[in-house]
């Protein structure tokens, strides 16, 4: 057993805590789960090493002295995957900082706090190297079981990838904490992790929107102009590359830099650590002043009351407005193409019906985090429930408040489609209704009183309504991409959406 | 249902609910309109889930419980329109303001926009809350929590205002506030039942006193009635409690 107080001590309880908590993450809280885990595990595995195959087995022969195309569609690739890994850290950093937990007592301990942010800092970093090494993984196997085990070098770069975002998302939080102020960055941070996550594949998109008239990412990325104005093919910024390729010279270098880069964040930073936790500490006890949206009672029928009380807390829960953000940055490009096809007076219309399925599981997913928030995440339970109103008729306003949401999101989208193609309009509006009232029923059959603030874990509490939402939301935007296109087929996929609620039925706790 | 009159605010007959063991076991208790009740027990005696059966959080097992002469089974949102519940985790919303938060609460229970509005602004000014009206609750205390808890309960004007333990966590002055409000409405003519721990409170503001044990009402009255039943006739009530719980205890 290591000594109390010291670096080794405080990561083998920081391990410890991050282990349960994944493991509760997993099986949500029930240890009989655990063998269903590890067969949904394996049986995820396999099926993303099939879409690996599909995605990535036709580039296994590409060679270490690739062409600039090539490479800089890699390293493109790794910038995602890096932007990806960023935002993920931020939210962890922001997490670390806002949620308090052991904090007290590691403050008033009298031990060095800043070996304990720099072992949380540098757990924060495994986690993240671990995720990437894990995301990477079917890609990498797929690459390495057909191209030779040169491939193996990209763990290598995606754990130093891993390293490098924790680094530089440490670094971007610190900076936020100290420009605007810890009220500030709780809410800033949030944004900035999902615009990291979001910005550089929606720019591609828009720019290929923009430019090419295509929703294609890879036509940018290919296109002679891009790689014309791309560095020079002895950059530095093609080490990743090269040594995802199997170059071991430039494998140890990437290696090295991410390391080195973590380890210098650390050094810096975490002294001060526990100055920014303490601050973030001090925020959580002002009270912030509303300006009243009215200063009188307005009348109200107990559903209007719920409604109203829904909406006020959807909009003001900047916790959910980050989470939502990246569904709504998501709706980015469609916007785009629309507006480029008003402009072009309608050269773009045969893309339109691309944009209607993107626009029904945009709705289907945006629908199942604000009915869970309205439904489960419902703070004052006790009050609802013993208010004088049948039990229907709350969930009834619970419902409308959160297919009002829906409306005001995408009515200007249906809005938009319906000026260039009524048929289009009416299959997306009909599209987006049937998502997100499936993504809300199933939020019903499902719902287990939770705090909003974890919100961003709701799918811990049932896996089964996470997949019944995201199958049911992926089987109504499949419906609707058919339907666009005008042909019955789409009665597969919409049966197929309807045996998913009904099966969901069958198996719900109510 | 019957509207006219009633003796009892609360009428719990054989009252049964059962978890892993039972919690609730026959429970009778009856309390009557204008009366300050406490229901006082051990933890774990069932206090919470009766009140809570009481006021619809927990379907029983068996029994009847009538609220101010209505079936709240049988009829649970008119019993439900009579009454208020107030927890020891006060439920109010973070990101709501109190007047935005007893603006909804009186929307829920359908009360007239016009009364409710004075009524808040008075009970704000009552609780001392009024500085703190525009401001989201986040920020609260819990003192300052379970008096906009408290301001949502009393903003619809109910007959029957159920607590459990109201006065947990507060500091002195927002206690002597609560129990200051409380003993207004039964001044008033209203009722009120409340669970606590803290056996002064009982003995200082109750009309008359329950005690729960393994799920039964072991005792009930006055607390020199409840002296006499504890055969301790000059004891504190601290003391005559604790004598009925050993007695059911050691009978059990």
């Amino acid at each position: 057993m290591s000594q109390t107080g010291t670096l080794t001590w405080f990561a083998r309880h920081e391990t410890r805590l991050a282990w349960r908590d994944w493991l509760a993450m997993m099986t949500a809280g029930r240890r009989r789960g655990l063998k269903t885990v590890a067969v949904a595990l394996i049986l995820f595995a396999v099926f993303m090493h099939l879409l690996a195959y599909a995605m990535v087995g036709r580039f296994a022969d590409m060679d270490v002295d690739a062409d600039k195309t090539s490479l800089v569609v890699i390293t493109a690739s790794l910038f995602l995957f890096w932007s990806l890994m960023v935002s993920q850290a931020m939210e962890s950093i922001t997490r670390a900082f806002y949620t308090r937990s052991d904090l007290d007592l590691i403050l008033a301990s009298p031990t060095a706090a800043h070996r304990v942010f720099a072992v949380r800092i540098a757990t924060i970093a495994l986690a993240i190297v671990l995720m990437a090494v894990l995301l990477a993984a079917p890609f990498i196997d797929v690459l390495a079981g057909l191209g030779g085990a040169r491939w193996l070098c990209a763990y290598g770069v995606a754990a130093a990838l891993g390293f490098a975002a924790a680094a530089f998302a440490v670094t971007l939080t610190i900076a936020l904490f100290r420009t605007i102020g810890p009220r500030r960055t709780r809410l800033a941070a949030q944004i900035v992790a999902a615009i990291v996550g979001a910005a550089f594949v929606i720019g591609l998109q828009v720019g290929a929107i923009l430019s090419y008239g295509t929703l294609s990412r890879l036509d940018v990325l290919q296109s002679d102009a891009f790689v014309a104005h791309a560095p020079n093919i002895g950059s530095a910024l093609y080490w990743p590359a090269r040594a995802m390729l199997g170059d071991a010279r430039e494998l140890a270098a990437v290696l090295g830099l991410g390391l080195l880069s973590l380890v210098v964040v650390i050094a810096i930073f975490s002294p001060r650590f526990g100055e920014h936790v303490i601050a973030a500490a001090g925020i959580a006890r002002t009270a912030a002043r509303q300006r009243p949206w009215s200063r009188r009672f307005r009348a109200a029928t107990p559903g209007s009351a719920l409604r109203r009380k829904e909406w006020k807390l959807l909009l003001r829960d900047p916790w959910l407005m980050s989470q939502s953000l990246m569904q709504i940055l998501y709706l980015l490009p469609p916007a785009v193409l629309l507006w480029r096809t008003f402009g072009q007076g309608g050269t773009l219309l045969v893309l339109v019906p691309v944009l209607v399925p993107v626009l029904v599981m945009a709705a289907g997913q945006l629908a199942g985090g604000l009915a869970w928030l309205a439904i489960s995440g419902e703070d004052a339970p006790d009050l609802v429930a013993t208010a004088p109103v049948p039990p229907r008729h709350i969930n009834r306003a619970k419902i409308e408040a959160v297919m009002g949401a829906i409306v005001v999101v995408f009515a200007p989208f249906v809005a938009a489609l319906a000026w260039l193609s009524l048929y289009h309009a009416l299959v997306a509006a009909l599209g987006i209704v049937a998502a997100a009232a499936s993504a809300t029923q199933v939020q019903l059959w499902f719902r287990r009183q939770a705090k909003r603030s974890q919100f961003r874990r709701r799918q811990v509490s049932s896996r089964v309504a996470t997949f019944a939402e995201a199958f049911s939301s992926i089987s109504w935007a499949a419906t609707a991409a058919l339907a666009a296109t005008g042909t019955w087929l789409a009665a597969v996929p919409a049966a197929i959406a309807i045996g998913t609620l009904l099966g969901t039925r069958l198996i719900s706790p109510r | 249902m019957s509207h006219s009159q009633p003796r009892f605010a609360l009428e719990i007959r054989n009252l049964a609910k059962r978890f892993d063991r039972p919690a609730v076991d026959g429970l009778d208790l009856s309390v009557d309109v204008g009366e300050f009740y406490a229901l006082l027990g051990p933890n774990g005696a069932g206090k919470t889930t009766t009140l809570r059966m009481v006021v619809g959080l927990l379907k029983p097992d068996s029994g009847a419980i009538s609220v101010l002469g209505i079936d709240a089974l049988e009829h649970p949102v008119a019993a439900k329109q009579l009454m208020a519940w107030v927890s020891d985790e006060p439920m109010i919303y973070d990101k709501l303001t109190p007047f935005e938060y007893l603006e909804f609460v009186a929307g829920l229970w359908g009360v007239d926009a016009t009364i409710a509005e004075g009524r808040a602004r008075e009970l704000l000014d009552w609780l001392g809350l009024a500085p703190h009206a525009h401001e989201r609750c986040e920020g609260f205390s819990k003192g300052m929590r379970q008096k906009v808890a408290l301001a949502g309960a009393l903003v619809h004007d109910p007959r029957l205002i159920v607590l459990d333990e109201p006065l947990t966590g507060l500091d002195a002055a927002s206690a002597r506030q609560v129990k200051t409000v409380l003993r207004e409405r039964v001044r008033a003519g209203g009722t009120v039942i409340m669970t606590t721990h803290i056996l002064e409170v009982a003995e200082r503001m109750a009309d008359r006193i329950g005690v729960i044990a393994g799920g039964r009402l072991i005792a009930h009255g006055t607390l020199e009635e409840l002296r006499v039943q504890a055969g301790r006739s000059t004891t504190s009530l601290e003391d005559t409690f604790l004598t009925l719980v050993a007695g059911q205890a050691s009978a059990a």
